[in-house]
């Protein structure tokens, strides 16, 4: 069951009780101190969206889930992990370079693996109808891309500096610039969808997604580091992020 | 080349793992794909539908949740082939799976009204003796950290029971697919609740 308090956070609730319920969950901590809690009430749709038994544990060398779907050449296209290509003319925004290694646990590289992404726009807008907020759509950004690592591990998108963009979940919520990820590992148990941060976003105290992530060491990790090496001359800024999947694999198993 | 992470001090040996966030409520326009729910190859003799909802804690479908499948072929093969995301080579665009290569894997978002469907093959025992399932992983907006479940077919109920001694008869209900007609079978995935489903970790 949850450790979490079992507070409700009300509709319209002001920057200052949703610090406090933040505060508080940070006391509690969350049952796996890597991952967010589920159960995290300053986050007000996880209300009714956790569920309040823990997950059953299944250690079984067996189990399906020790291996995964898995992807190939002719899963991605040559120009899909550049999201300011594809339309007519070059999208708004600073362009920029995201770069980094898919890791197992154990620090091994993971190859041939499918990285996608999506983002908003310069502006902080999603392609997507839901999203109504008043800041302009751009014809040139479809904020979406994929790509295989390589016999390194690494993945590399060029993009456009995402916005930070308002949302309802309290008066005055401001989601910081960030970058979803889906990555899928050698074994379905190590599946991941996360999101990735800019280094020195003034927003990363009052966002109760990223804090949603209670230990500062954990939270650390979602974020890029600006890599000047990276970035090339009168064309993009370098970041570099790096990525652990946990989760046993079949592989795993058979090293025990 | 710089480690990616400090180790973390309970396992030393082992890099932490990335934290979890939540797929939010914007993924639609990236990781649906044409033909997601088609998991069952061209001419499948005997296909299978599974659907339902996805539900909160006050019954409510959730229309913009995702759903996950991976399974083994109607052989027991987890050999899954690439090719789920195949693109058109001209347009770049994602035509999806090509009829042929079984790849065991299926995504589909909810729908308006909370609803999921896949077409796809009873699994065959991915090994001598295994109780055959589908492996499902679910995210929303709102999830945190995305979960996962098992969709046992009824006719392995039984076996099913023997895997999971200790739990109660309800709880064990929600692994369980129900037999609506010939080839179509029926699995709710409740987040929250009465009869919530059993979500599963694997430390």
């Amino acid at each position: 069951m949850s450790r979490s308090p079992r507070t409700s956070i009300r509709d319209g609730a002001t920057q200052r009780e949703i610090d406090a319920a933040m505060a508080a969950a940070d006391r509690v901590g969350p049952p796996d101190p890597h991952h967010p809690n589920r159960d995290y009430p300053p986050y007000r749709s996880s209300a009714l969206r956790h569920p309040r038994h823990a997950p059953l544990p299944v250690v079984d060398p067996e189990a399906v889930e020790l291996t995964g779907p898995v992807f190939g050449v002719t899963d991605v296209s040559a120009l899909d992990n550049d999201l300011t290509l594809g339309q007519t003319g070059e999208p708004a925004g600073q362009r920029i370079t995201v770069t980094g290694r898919v890791l197992d646990r154990t620090g091994r590289p993971m190859a041939g693996q499918l990285v996608e992404i999506w983002q908003a726009n310069a502006a902080g807008r999603y392609a997507h109808d839901l999203d109504q907020h008043p800041a302009p759509l751009d014809p040139n950004f479809t904020g979406f891309g994929r790509c295989l690592t390589d016999g390194d591990g690494e993945y590399s998108f060029t993009s456009i500096r995402p916005g930070a963009y308002p949302w309802r979940n309290h008066l005055n919520a401001w989601r910081p610039a960030h970058i979803h990820f889906s990555l899928f590992g050698t074994a379905f148990t190590q599946r991941m969808v996360t999101q990735m941060y800019f280094p020195g976003d003034p927003l990363f105290p009052y966002d109760p997604v990223l804090r949603s992530v209670t230990d500062q060491a954990a939270r650390d990790r979602l974020v890029a580091r600006y890599d000047h090496q990276l970035s090339l001359p009168e064309w993009t800024l370098g970041y570099r992020w790096d990525i652990v999947l946990g989760g046993p694999s079949r592989t795993l198993f058979e090293d025990r | 080349m710089t480690p990616p992470a400090h180790p973390s001090p309970a396992d030393p040996d082992r890099l932490p793992p990335t934290p979890a966030q939540t797929v939010g409520p914007f993924f639609g326009y990236a990781l649906p794909f044409p033909g997601g729910a088609r998991i069952a190859v061209d001419g499948e003799p005997d296909p299978i539908t599974v659907h339902g909802l996805v539900l909160d804690g006050a019954g409510s479908p959730i229309p913009d949740a995702l759903v996950e499948i991976w399974q083994a072929d109607r052989d027991g093969s987890l050999a899954g082939a690439p090719g789920s995301l195949r693109h058109d080579q001209v347009t770049s665009a994602v035509v999806g799976r090509d009829g042929t290569a079984f790849t065991g894997f299926g995504r589909v978002p909810t729908d308006a009204d909370g609803h999921w469907a896949v077409r796809t093959v009873a699994p065959g025992p991915h090994r001598p003796g295994a109780v055959p399932y589908l492996a499902v992983a679910v995210f929303a907006r709102g999830l945190l950290h995305h979960l996962h479940t098992r969709i046992y077919l009824p006719e392995h109920a039984e076996g099913l029971r023997a895997q999971f001694p200790d739990l109660p008869e309800g709880r064990l209900g929600t692994l369980l697919a129900q037999r609506e007609r010939a080839g179509v079978y029926r699995f709710d995935i409740r987040l929250q609740g009465e009869r919530e489903t059993v979500f599963f970790d694997f430390p």
